[in-house]
């Protein structure tokens, strides 16, 4: 899909060049991290595709076609771009914002209309409300889901993302990553995504790329092999400690099984609700609305209390998740939490069921026993070599 | 008290000359800032990205505004005679400097990461400019133009030297023929005038302004 043939980039008068010969291989519809120290170069070869940066050398083909020649305007018109800082034009509206590159392009008033409230639609964000706003009337977690509505408005295959989570806060970051993830799994683009947090880089990516100064790739790998079979020191080194722990990252809440936690309707009864919880093991009980939708955590002490009324019981619901969440935001958030477990709901809120913490640490050693075995196999694998080659 | 009357009767016998007299003021003026906000707009789109071309014109436009206006006025007669036309190109003059160095800390404050992404959606140079920097430099700019309006509108008196249009006209007739009864008179009418234009003109540039500026960047 996307092809970079030797790519180099040299600034007059610096010794070293900003980035080193490089060859890559990006497939369609992957997802493909750009991570390493700051100053390795990461960006400067991620701004190369689109031509912010001309490279001084090498070819890089996106679907067959050189684009190191043409117009760059037309280019980049062919390609999403969302940066960190945002850069919505403040003083446009929203729906303005999302039609700058279907204008440029020509389309007609009512295609335009039609595609601003699709787009507006596939990030989670009511079009009647918000094409009119302008960014400022619009809170950060908001601003970045209509930045990469802007840049999937015509529909371009490949989309280049520079840290665009970078500058949300880490709670509605998660939430953003995993939305992304879901989106990713409606549109399939090919998408490359710089940053420097090697959990983002394992959670979001299907490949990964590591990077060391002068841009050249440390290790061009998926996450799990990233992560059980680092290149060299330097890929050990960046990944870090607790590479178990971070293989959270790569498991997901719909990977594994979920826990059934007894359930009652807001409208049951008290002494209903009671004898919910004597058959339980739990000690509490969650309360559901009419479309299976979690209100209230309630313990039997809770419920005993007859002057406050079944909806008010208990406590708000708290650590709740999706099932394309990972088990890395499961964790954190079940910490956090006063039931020792998290919630998982689908899309529209419903309830499917939780994940506790023996849940969490079944997974954590199942992954410790496959790294071992792989670990295993990689020494069995040089004691042969070894052997093989007799001094 | 004697006094005040016979100043509301002057001006009440002498209205339709002096209404004539404030229009040409006006015209004057608001001739002479559109072409430094053409000129001044300009000078500061070419120059604003480039350190030296920006210090030179901001250094040129500033040694005009600290030339005495009499002089300047004066200076132009032999190259362009009398008239309405020396008087434009000495206001021009004085006006440029508010416009262009608005004009370039306007585009200067933009957001680099707007212009960034701009350029990243293929938005080509004079694309960029039209649709995304100018605009959002706009209120910075109409602030410029306003400052050059109220220098204008008093300066544009001493135009009358060069026998240029305007109010200044009636206050160089009335310093001419001072001791006589309504010289007073004369001039202070001449500068209620100009007063009042500059009130007006300032009025007319907030409203502008709003009216020309985006909500999304509005205070």
């Amino acid at each position: 899909m996307i092809r970079l043939d030797g790519v180099t980039k040299r600034y007059p008068g610096q010794e070293g060049a900003a980035v080193e010969r490089i060859d890559m291989d990006i497939r369609e519809g992957e997802i493909v991290i750009f991570v390493g120290p700051s100053g390795c170069g990461k960006t400067t070869l991620m701004r190369m595709i689109n031509r912010l940066i001309e490279p001084t050398s090498g070819r890089i083909f996106i679907q067959g076609e050189d684009v190191t020649r043409g117009n760059p305007d037309q280019l980049r018109r062919r390609i999403g771009y969302v940066i960190q800082q945002i850069g919505l034009f403040p003083h446009m509206t929203i729906g303005e914002n999302i039609a700058t590159v279907p204008r440029m392009l020509g389309w007609d008033k009512a295609r335009i209309s039609n595609r601003i409230d699709e787009l507006l639609e596939l990030v989670g964000l009511d079009a009647r409300i918000f094409r009119s706003r302008y960014p400022k009337q619009l809170s950060g977690g908001q601003r970045q889901r209509v930045v990469v509505a802007r840049a999937l408005a015509v529909d371009p295959p490949v989309m280049l993302m520079d840290e665009p989570f970078g500058a949300i806060d880490p709670i509605t970051r998660d939430r953003l990553q995993n939305e992304f993830l879901r989106l990713q799994q409606e549109i399939g683009k090919t998408i490359v995504f710089v940053t420097h947090d090697i959990d983002e880089a394992i959670k979001m990516g299907d490949r990964i790329a590591i990077l060391r100064e002068g841009a050249t790739i440390a290790q061009y790998d998926t996450p799990e092999h990233i992560l059980s079979a680092p290149a060299d020191d330097f890929v050990a080194d960046f990944v870090g400690a607790g590479a178990s722990l971070k293989r959270l990252n790569l498991s997901r809440v719909r990977d594994v099984e979920l826990t059934d936690w007894p359930t009652v309707v807001v409208s049951a009864d008290r002494a209903e609700v009671l004898s919910v919880l004597r058959r339980s093991d739990k000690g509490s009980v969650l309360i559901l609305d009419g479309q299976n939708r979690p209100v209230r955590w309630a313990t039997a002490r809770d419920i005993d209390r007859d002057d406050i009324p079944l909806e008010e019981a208990g406590l708000e619901p708290e650590a709740v998740v999706e099932p394309q969440s990972t088990l890395q935001d499961v964790l954190n958030l079940m910490l956090n939490s006063s039931h020792g477990a998290a919630l998982v709901v689908d899309g529209e809120g419903a309830y499917l069921g939780a994940v506790d913490f023996a849940t969490v640490a079944n997974a954590v050693q199942a992954m410790r026993r496959e790294a071992n075995k792989e670990l295993k196999a990689a020494a069995d694998e040089l004691g042969e070599a070894e052997r093989a080659t007799p001094a | 008290m004697i006094a005040a009357v016979s100043f509301w009767e002057y001006l009440g016998d002498n209205w339709d000359r002096l209404k004539d007299l404030l229009i040409e003021h006006a015209q004057i003026v608001l001739m002479s800032i559109a072409i430094a906000v053409v000129v001044g707009v300009g000078l500061g789109v070419l120059t604003y990205r480039s350190e030296r071309p920006r210090l030179v014109v901001l250094a040129i436009t500033g040694v005009f505004l600290t030339i005495p206006s009499f002089a300047l006025f004066g200076l132009l007669i032999s190259p362009l005679g009398l008239g309405t036309t020396p008087a434009v190109v000495a206001l021009v003059m004085y006006a440029l400097l508010p416009i262009v160095r608005n004009t370039i800390t306007g585009l200067r404050e933009v957001d680099p990461a707007v212009v960034e992404s701009a350029q990243g959606m293929g938005m080509g140079r004079w694309r960029r400019l039209a649709r995304i920097e100018l605009p959002l430099a706009w209120p910075v700019i109409i602030t410029g133009v306003r400052v050059s309006t109220q220098i204008l509108v008093g300066i544009a008196a001493i135009a009358a030297v060069i026998n240029g249009p305007g109010l200044g006209k009636e206050i160089f007739r009335a310093l001419a023929r001072v001791g006589t009864p309504t010289a007073l008179n004369q001039a202070l009418a001449a500068v209620l005038g100009i007063v009042i234009l500059g009130l007006l003109l300032d009025i007319g540039y907030l409203l502008l302004a709003r009216l020309t500026t985006s909500r999304g960047i509005r205070e």
